[in-house]
């Protein structure tokens, strides 16, 4: 298997939805490739790292003015 | 991680209860849908406006219009992807407003060929996280993934932040699955790389 024949399977490496096979010649390749290795740890870091932010807070007091702006509206018909 | 537990084909997702009780006038139980799904709304609109007043605006008129369309709720997809649907619209004619008139589309922008293939590879620190305050690790996230085409950004910020499947961003951004597979592997990509630039490892340092 070939770098770019890996990085074609990457996305479906990282969300599991490879087959028995395939995962195995991809393990087979990351064993002699550092290369590919570092790119799927560091890609799945990547993944991880966002979910695990939260990078636009909706702070408690903007959350209650337009909660209550909306229900309002809602309770008008809107 | 936090993973998603997909619903049982006959178990009914406790939203289409919710969405039954505000059809017969239960004006309560849209504040509970309101409150359940209000940050990812104003994440998802953030991350398409880039702009704080207009993500609020997002906000309040993407549950407005969901609120007056329920009725077109056909119930054959979640209620959170067809909302998510709406609050993807909604941030798209803000951002087309801003730029008065100017044609605005989850196209725009993807013509490049950076991030197909990996060039930076250095490995990453252990815990790179940690040599940030929370404050300038937010700044660097915010300002790396703002670098993003859009039509990348918005492919990564619906599969991968907010956990909606392939198929249902396909479905939310009238894409092709396809479309979506690629634009997500460049987007991981792209951002991986960039991230580079602040969490690799250091020369010399061992873990």
């Amino acid at each position: 298997m070939t770098c770019t024949e890996f990085l074609a399977q990457l996305d479906e490496l990282i969300d599991d939805s490879v087959t028995a096979q395939m995962r195995a010649d991809l393990q087979e390749h990351l064993r002699g490739c550092e290369h590919c290795e570092v790119t799927l740890s560091t890609t799945r870091k990547t993944i991880e790292i966002y979910r695990s932010h939260e990078i636009y807070d909706l702070p408690a007091g903007l959350r209650d003015r337009l909660h209550k702006a909306i229900m309002e509206r809602c309770k008008k018909g809107c | 991680m936090a993973t998603i537990q997909p619903i049982a084909e006959n178990e009914q997702h406790p939203d289409i209860a919710l969405v039954e009780r505000v059809r017969a006038g239960d004006v309560a139980a849209y504040d509970t849908l309101v409150r359940k799904y209000d940050r990812q709304v104003f994440r998802i609109a953030q991350h398409i406006t880039q702009n704080r007043e207009d993500a609020e605006d997002v906000v309040q008129d993407a549950f407005l219009k969901a609120y007056e369309k329920l009725d077109q709720f056909q119930g054959n997809s979640k209620f959170y992807t067809w909302l998510v649907r709406i609050a993807v619209n909604e941030s798209l004619m803000r951002l087309r407003k801003r730029r008065t008139g100017r044609m605005v589309s989850i196209d725009e922008d993807i013509e490049t060929e950076e991030g197909s293939v990996p060039r930076d590879l250095a490995d990453w620190a252990p815990d790179p996280e940690q040599n940030y305050t929370q404050a300038e690790l937010a700044e660097i996230l915010r300002k790396t993934i703002q670098g993003l085409p859009q039509g990348f950004r918005v492919v990564f910020v619906l599969r991968d932040v907010e956990g909606l499947s392939t198929e249902e961003t396909a479905e939310t951004l009238g894409l092709s699955v396809p479309a979506v597979k690629s634009r997500l592997l460049r987007a991981r990509l792209q951002l991986r790389e960039r991230l580079t630039r602040y969490f690799r490892k250091k020369k010399g340092a061992e873990q």
